[in-house]
């Protein structure tokens, strides 16, 4: 098969079949992904592990999983072990009898899903989470990895805060990179295509929001590379826990309200470090942010509860999971809220969402114990996948992840209302 | 009528015809199909984001945008979609498509039965002409024509 691209020896020769069909059709769709963007060559997946989006067997992605028991049948297996993004169904989250029924009707297929990831290459069970890139979980690509991920989160949190080499790859291409070793050269893999397209300015008064300015940006810039000036200012010039934290619920929202995969934050990120003012494009376009700006994009959030003036009745935190960091911060907010507040327990059924690894960890530390005396559960699930159950979807569930908020009917509040909400009581 | 000269990235094999839905916004390929096999009446968008979109048909129409947004699991669920018969019947990109959506395309390309044309790199103008409901024809050598 004749290709644009230049392909090594070994390229050309799985593409017309060395190593089978099922391989030279997983090598042509590579192939062919990365012409429509002038990938000139492929080039070999250097990280240690990979990283899937998909991690939930549901129904209605059929086609899927027959794809991937044929590169099982077929001996096309990933050439690295990988993590997976959350699964879908914890019987920890509190959920109606009818619900729980309809979890598993549509998320039926998640035994044979689980199954054939064990075959492909799944590091262990305790991978599924969308933060694979924790120190709990050992998934931490070096600076300058070509990687074969998806899952977006992850993906501009490896490109912006790791420094590592990923294009916003859909589900199915990542696991195709890892089982032919090689992605296309194009996008975040150049150097040019990690320069930024746009300046941010930073103009607050205040730390803002990471979930509100990252989709502020997201919204703004969409699928371009931002440089962020003024953030530094309240993050410090260290990618320390806190500031580590931050940009993972900020990028988190740059890529779910628009499509971020990569930004800079001058003085802090590796490569705005590194090269400053150079990552910046000519002609690059500037967007200032101000407290009116990012009040003004939170008022703009549309609310979908068939009755907007519902009373809450669940709570989701961790989307992405959260951090261990995370864990006992929120400990420590909740305590001193609900005893200000005389209160004991948290108003509302209240679910942090963390990955298995970090909750092991979690466990080991005092702020456990305090934890679940205020009544919140920690589960492992995708907060995501619990709200696409149409049974669960009817419910007024509040959340400070606004990538939650973009994908199901989750109402967003800022970290410090539903602190209050939760401490407080409802309304 | 109005002639727009894109990239055909999976091309129709002679001329074809269908009903024009547009959003001028991002498509979020998750929030708007993930409720795709509950709908029997054919897949509606659900992007809740997405007002030019939100609850109107785009199975089997053609599908005007500026490019796709969200999450990365974008193209495998276009490729579900399409091997599901829930697809839009083609994708017309006003700008240069997109990794997710042209991994939906490719993959569909690649391994599914049934294509569905996407063209890309139609231009602004192309978006400000086409309008709900309106009829567009897709040539092979990447022509939209609208009317």
């Amino acid at each position: 098969m004749e290709t644009k691209m230049v392909l090594t020896p070994e390229q050309q020769a799985i593409l017309d079949g060395s190593k089978g069909e099922t391989m030279a059709k997983v090598m042509r769709t590579m192939v062919n992904y990365g012409e429509i963007f002038g990938a000139t060559k492929m080039v070999p997946v250097t990280s240690e592990y990979g990283h899937l989006v998909l991690s939930f067997g549901l129904m209605f992605l059929g086609p899927v999983f027959d794809l991937y028991q044929k590169l099982i049948d077929d001996n096309c297996l990933s050439g690295q072990k990988f993590t997976c993004d959350p699964r879908p169904y914890d019987p920890a989250v509190p959920q109606s009898l009818i619900a729980k029924g309809a979890a598993k009707v549509i998320y039926s297929k998640q035994a044979k899903y689980e199954k054939e990831m064990k075959k492909l290459g799944l590091l262990n069970d305790d991978s599924f989470t969308c933060t694979c890139y924790m120190p709990e979980l050992g998934n931490i690509p070096k600076k300058g990895d070509v990687l074969s991920w998806a899952e977006s989160s992850a993906v501009v949190y490896a490109n912006s805060v790791l420094g590592a080499r990923c294009n916003r790859n859909s589900g199915i291409i990542e696991l195709f990179g890892s089982v032919c070793g090689y992605v296309p050269y194009f996008g975040f893999l150049t150097d040019e295509g990690r320069k930024a397209t746009w300046v941010v300015k930073l103009e607050t008064t205040k730390m803002p929001d990471a979930q509100i300015l990252g989709s502020a940006i997201g919204m703004k810039v969409m699928e371009d590379v931002p440089y962020v000036y003024g953030l530094d200012k309240y993050l410090g010039n260290e990618l320390n826990d806190a500031a580590k934290t931050y940009l993972k619920d900020f990028g988190a929202a740059t890529a779910s309200n628009g499509a971020v995969g990569l930004y800079h934050i001058d003085g802090l990120t590796p490569e705005a470090v590194e090269h400053g003012e150079k990552l910046i494009a000519e002609g690059a376009k500037e967007y200032i942010i101000t407290d009116e700006e990012l009040q003004r994009v939170k008022d703009n959030y549309p609310v979908i509860w068939k009755d907007k003036d519902a009373t809450p009745e669940m709570c989701f935190l961790g989307c992405p999971h959260m951090s261990l960091q995370q864990l006992k911060d929120w400990t420590e907010k909740l305590e001193a809220g609900l005893k200000e507040a005389g209160n004991e327990k948290v108003s509302i059924p209240t679910v942090f969402t963390t990955s298995v690894p970090v909750l092991k960890e979690f466990k080991k530390c005092p702020e456990y114990e305090r934890l679940m005396k205020t009544g919140v559960i920690i589960s492992y699930i995708c907060p995501l996948m619990y709200m696409d159950n149409p049974l669960c979807s009817g419910k007024p569930v509040i959340t400070s992840s606004n990538k939650l908020r973009t994908y199901t009917t989750a109402r967003y509040y800022s970290n410090d209302e539903i602190l209050e909400m939760l401490t407080k009581g409802v309304k | 009528m109005t002639e727009f000269k894109g990239r055909a990235i999976v091309p129709v094999k002679e001329d074809k015809s269908f009903e024009a839905v547009v959003t001028k916004n991002g498509f979020n390929t998750l929030a708007s199909m993930q409720m795709m096999n509950l709908q029997p009446s054919g897949t509606k968008c659900n992007d809740q984001s997405n007002p030019d979109l939100y609850k109107k048909l785009i199975q089997g129409k053609a599908l005007c945008l500026p490019l796709t947004i969200g999450s990365t699991t974008g193209g495998m669920f276009l490729f579900a979609a399409v091997k599901e018969g829930k697809a839009p019947a083609c994708m017309l990109f006003s700008q240069t498509i997109d990794s997710l959506a042209a991994a939906g395309a490719v993959l569909a390309d690649v391994w599914a039965e049934d294509d569905m044309p996407v063209y890309d790199q139609l231009g602004d103008d192309f978006l400000n002409t086409v309008k709900n409901g309106d009829k567009v024809t897709l040539k092979p050598d990447g022509t939209v024509i609208i009317g």
